[in-house]
């Protein structure tokens, strides 16, 4: 066996990804040099994406407990009890480096994968949604890449079967040459029927399921551990293929086995393969796994043991099955024409064998692979802390209507139709709120319950101040779900940053941290499952700080629920919350005077984040409002502005403040709702508000087709529409400049 | 009304489709393995939407050549009826019971949105309940909408009126012929249609157009 005893030189162990002092402890654990598959094992275990242990220390601070939470972090997804023994069962899950390097099967494997982990714990899928990043768009390779990574997420998602009902389009150029592609998932199962990877039983069967294995994604994981460099198209080989039908097979193969109760433990092969499913399900168990790749299914021929247990190829289980009922069970996959092979067995030795024609190709410790992963306390700087400003560092506008007319026409800010046409919203026929609202809602069963879904994060702020942008992407979430009525439940985190070996990017990972740490404790929202996509650099130079936050809520009946759009005219509009005018890292001072300076973003107050949310979200349950709609990106006018468009009808409003007209209209102050209610109810409002001690101001009437602010321009709703809608079709039919 | 929906290997919208046909008929349909050789006996067969067989070769070409297929044919020939929904009506198309082809969309992308449908012809089991000419929303979800055929079967389904809805008010999402949406056979017990009305029958769905052609085919069959 020549393959397997091939020299270990220096070179080598650097082309595996694994530092010299992480060598050394490889040779410290076993006592010798390891095989070509032990390295190949070893750089699969330890690279960040999977070992995590650059982050770890710092994700340890985060809160993971609260009354509903089933199981919170480090398993395939996070569990949380929504009442009536079920469960919702959510994660967020990064495929950014694979998505920039083959946009479509980069992005469709990253859906897939993040299905994947959804329903191996025994949930049926009920809603996805992707936060996507891209370069600025005139760089050369970004249209490319949009087309790609939609057109991949669509292609994986609709003929797997969920619906897609949100998400986030951004574009900054610090994504050029690093997109990200943030995959969430949800499924719905009943909290007795949930299945873990935990190993249980000495000598039973671990059966492959799914797909057969080949060459695909072998070193996918240390690839996305890793810098780009001008080499990047040598990369392609270790991008997976994705194919949906294969998965929808397997999903309900695995729910039909399960309900068989022939499952005792299942992990699905994501990161690393055969490899990582394998010891996490041993190491988790207290139990040795041994395998013989003999039994592998293959689609290619003369794969080595080194190939097998790091490629990546999609659509693949790991089980272990009660083998009483291991002949019911194969019958299942049959059924669904999927490969079906015992390939190994559980040990009490708490050693990984691997044999491949007979022969031992590894022999490891199975609990070292996993917790004696190098663990890093990486130095780290905090940002400097940002200058405040007023709204006289901002030059006003000629005029404001001409602005917001801008505004809602920018890359950022424009409608992403475009963009969710292409997913199929609607499938399982229980989308309440699809696309283009603060949160998406969808009912449970044949109702009256349902779910709310957000994603958020404003990577600006986190870089302008890590601390306050962590806090103010969980406010969001909690608030965009508040918006429709829900009661915030639970947050995943997909945390996308730069080179953490430089202090500057850890400090942006420890200070994102802090602030999403406090505001998950301090609205009762705790983190039950995420990802660290680190390494997002390309020649050195890091994207923005990017957590992207993925949040779900509840909605005991799916009949009390707002929707962002004006219902009728002549109805009061009310702000709740206050309105300071704070213009530092708004889209007005960045994308319109083209400030680049180090202002501070909108501090969040989390008690007054708490407190106005609390008050929104009663009385919409109690019915008082016709339309609520959070104020965020673009301040006060863009939210009327959209409210405006979904609706239908326009607005007459008028400041009454003090702060200049500008501040006021694009001011990006934070814990703050639009919401309408019938004249005839507002004054009520307006008492039950300042008791309760909650801002309120009235500010206009709906009606006609036209936005009217006092002092400015009226705006046609007609000309809103157009240029809010114009800006992605526009973009995307212009040229492939790939091609030029 | 008993109905059957057909589960392919790929089919995903067969729940939608089970779930409408209970709540509007009011009977629990059977769901059919395409690798059964026999139908139950029923008054109605859906081939529900999806990507069967992950549509690797041309949309419905796998599927149409199911086990099932077979007697999915001689019911057709019997005049129980027959409904393709999305890939439905892909198969229906490619197993020879409606003329025509289903081709990718002329803007090469996937469309997810509500179009405005005219039902063109009310006299059908499937449309009894729609008011001739009525224009109605609905949603789609498909890539492989665009629906072509030759210009003497074209002129044939025109003029024998088996052109059963048309996209309206502009909608037509695919660049399909004649603003075709939805075709029925010559003996009008089978029918294709791209549009999901399965997706439009109750308030959540934003409307409830759709719970007509269900009570067309219980008016029909009762």
């Amino acid at each position: 066996m020549s393959a397997n005893a091939i020299e270990i030189t220096p070179k080598l162990v650097a082309e595996h990804g694994l530092k010299p002092d992480e060598y050394q402890r490889i040779l410290d654990l076993i006592g010798r040099v390891p095989t070509l598959t032990e390295l190949g094992i070893f750089s699969a275990m330890w690279n960040e994406h999977c070992s995590y242990k650059s982050s770890k220390k710092w994700l340890r601070t985060l809160p993971t407990t609260g009354p509903r939470v089933i199981c919170g972090p480090g398993e395939n997804a996070g569990v949380v009890d929504i009442g009536d023994g079920q469960a919702i069962i959510f994660k967020m899950e990064s495929h950014n480096h694979p998505s920039y390097i083959e946009p479509y099967q980069g992005a469709a494997t990253g859906v897939g994968g993040i299905l994947r982990d959804v329903f191996t714990m025994g949930a049926r899928p009920i809603a996805a949604m992707n936060a996507l990043r891209f370069g600025a768009p005139e760089h050369p390779r970004t249209r490319h890449v949009v087309a790609g990574v939609v057109a991949g997420v669509g292609g994986y998602g609709n003929s797997f079967g969920v619906p897609t009902i949100g998400g986030e389009v951004n574009f900054d150029e610090s994504y050029n040459g690093n997109c990200l592609v943030n995959a969430f998932a949800a499924g719905l199962a009943d909290t007795d029927k949930i299945f873990y990877s935990e190993a249980k039983g000495v000598g039973l069967p671990i059966v492959y399921l799914g797909s057969k294995t080949g060459r695909d994604g072998i070193h996918g994981a240390t690839m996305a551990s890793a810098e780009f460099d001008q080499d990047t198209e040598e990369k392609r080989p270790t991008v997976q293929i994705g194919d949906p039908f294969s998965e929808k097979l397997l999903l309900e193969a695995c729910l039909e086995l399960m309900a068989t109760g022939a499952v005792i433990a299942i992990q699905d092969m994501g990161a690393a393969g055969l490899t990582c499913s394998a010891v996490e399900m041993g190491a988790k168990g207290g139990l040795g796994v041994e395998l013989n790749l003999d039994m592998v299914p293959c689609r290619e021929t003369g794969m080595t043991a080194y190939e097998m247990m790091l490629s990546e190829s999609q659509e693949r289980m790991l089980m272990v099955l009660d083998p009483a009922k291991e002949k019911e069970a194969e019958a299942v996959f049959r059924k669904w024409h999927l490969d079906f092979a015992v390939v190994g067995k559980t040990t009490d030795d708490l050693r990984f064998r691997i044999f491949r024609h007979g022969e031992l190709m590894a022999d490891l410790p199975i609990k070292e692979l996993g917790d004696q992963a190098p663990e890093y306390d990486r130095p780290w700087i905090a940002t400097p802390k940002a200058a405040t400003t007023t709204a006289a560092d901002f030059a006003a506008p000629n005029s404001v209507s001409d602005t917001l007319v801008k505004i809602i026409g920018l890359p950022d800010m424009a409608s992403r139709r475009w963009v969710w046409e292409q997913y199929d919203s609607l499938i399982q026929g229980n989308t309440a709120i699809g696309p283009g609202g603060d949160a998406a809602v969808i009912r449970i069963g044949d109702g009256p319950k349902a779910l709310a879904f957000t994603l958020d994060v404003s990577p600006r702020y986190c870089f302008a101040d890590p601390e306050e942008g962590g806090k103010q992407a969980v406010a969001e979430c909690w608030r965009n779900l508040t918006a429709v009525g829900a009661e915030p439940l639970a947050i995943t985190d997909n945390l996308n940053f730069g080179n953490p070996e430089k202090p500057e990017i850890m400090g942006q990972f420890v200070g994102c941290i802090k602030g999403i740490g406090a505001a998950c404790t301090a609205l009762d929202f705790p983190v039950v499952s995420g990802n660290v996509s680190l390494y997002n650099e390309t020649n050195g130079k890091g994207i923005l700080p990017t957590p992207a936050i993925g949040a779900v809520g509840l909605l005991p009946d799916i009949a009390v629920r707002t929707t962002i759009g004006f219902k009728a005219e002549g109805e009061t509009i009310v702000v709740l919350g206050e309105t300071k005018g704070h213009l530092g890292q708004s889209i007005y001072a960045r994308d319109i005077l083209g400030r680049r300076a180090a202002d501070a973003p909108p501090p969040v107050d989390l008690v007054v984040e708490r407190h106005n949310g609390d008050f929104v979200r009663t009385e919409i349950r109690s019915g008082a409002f016709t339309a609520v709609h959070d104020a965020s990106d673009g301040g006060l006018l863009v939210a009327l502005a959209e409210m405006a468009m979904a609706g239908g009808i326009g607005c007459s409003v008028e400041a009454l403040s003090d702060i200049p007209l500008h501040a006021w209209a694009f001011g990006e102050d934070q814990a703050r709702y639009v919401v309408t209610l019938p004249a005839k109810a507002a004054d009520a409002l307006i008492d039950r508000a300042a008791e309760a001690n909650v801002p309120a101001f009235v500010i206009g009437t709906t009606g006609g087709a036209e936005l009217t602010l006092k002092g400015a321009t009226p705006i046609s709703l007609g000309t809103l529409k157009e240029t809010h809608e114009a800006w992605f079709p526009t973009y995307m039919a212009g040229p492939d400049l790939l091609d030029a | 009304m008993k109905s059957a929906v057909i589960v392919f290997p790929g089919s995903n919208r067969e729940r939608d489709m089970l779930s409408a046909l209970e709540k509007i008929t009011g009977q629990k349909p059977l769901a059919v393995w395409h690798a059964e050789t026999e139908l139950p006996k029923v008054d109605l067969v859906v081939l529900p939407g999806g990507f069967s067989y992950g549509d690797y070769l041309r949309t419905g070409a796998i599927a149409a050549r199911a086990p099932i297929m077979a007697d999915v044919k001689r019911k057709a020939e019997a005049g129980v009826h027959i409904m393709g929904v999305c890939n439905g009506f892909q198969m229906l198309c490619e197993a020879g019971l409606l003329p025509g082809i289903l081709m990718r969309n002329n803007n090469l992308k996937f469309v997810c949105r509500h179009v405005k449908l005219e039902t063109v012809n009310a006299k059908t089991a499937f449309t009894n309940q729609f008011k001739q000419g009525e224009v109605w929303r609905c949603p789609v979800a498909h890539g492989d909408g665009n629906y072509f055929t030759d210009a003497d079967t074209l002129a044939r389904l025109e003029g024998d009126n088996r052109v059963v809805f048309r996209y309206a008010e502009g909608t037509n999402p695919n660049g399909s012929l004649n603003d075709i949406a939805g075709i029925i056979n010559s003996q009008g017990n089978v029918m294709g249609l791209m549009p999901h009305p399965e997706n439009e029958i109750e308030d959540l769905n934003g409307g409830t157009e759709g719970r007509a052609l269900f009570e067309s085919l219980l008016e029909a069959v009762a």
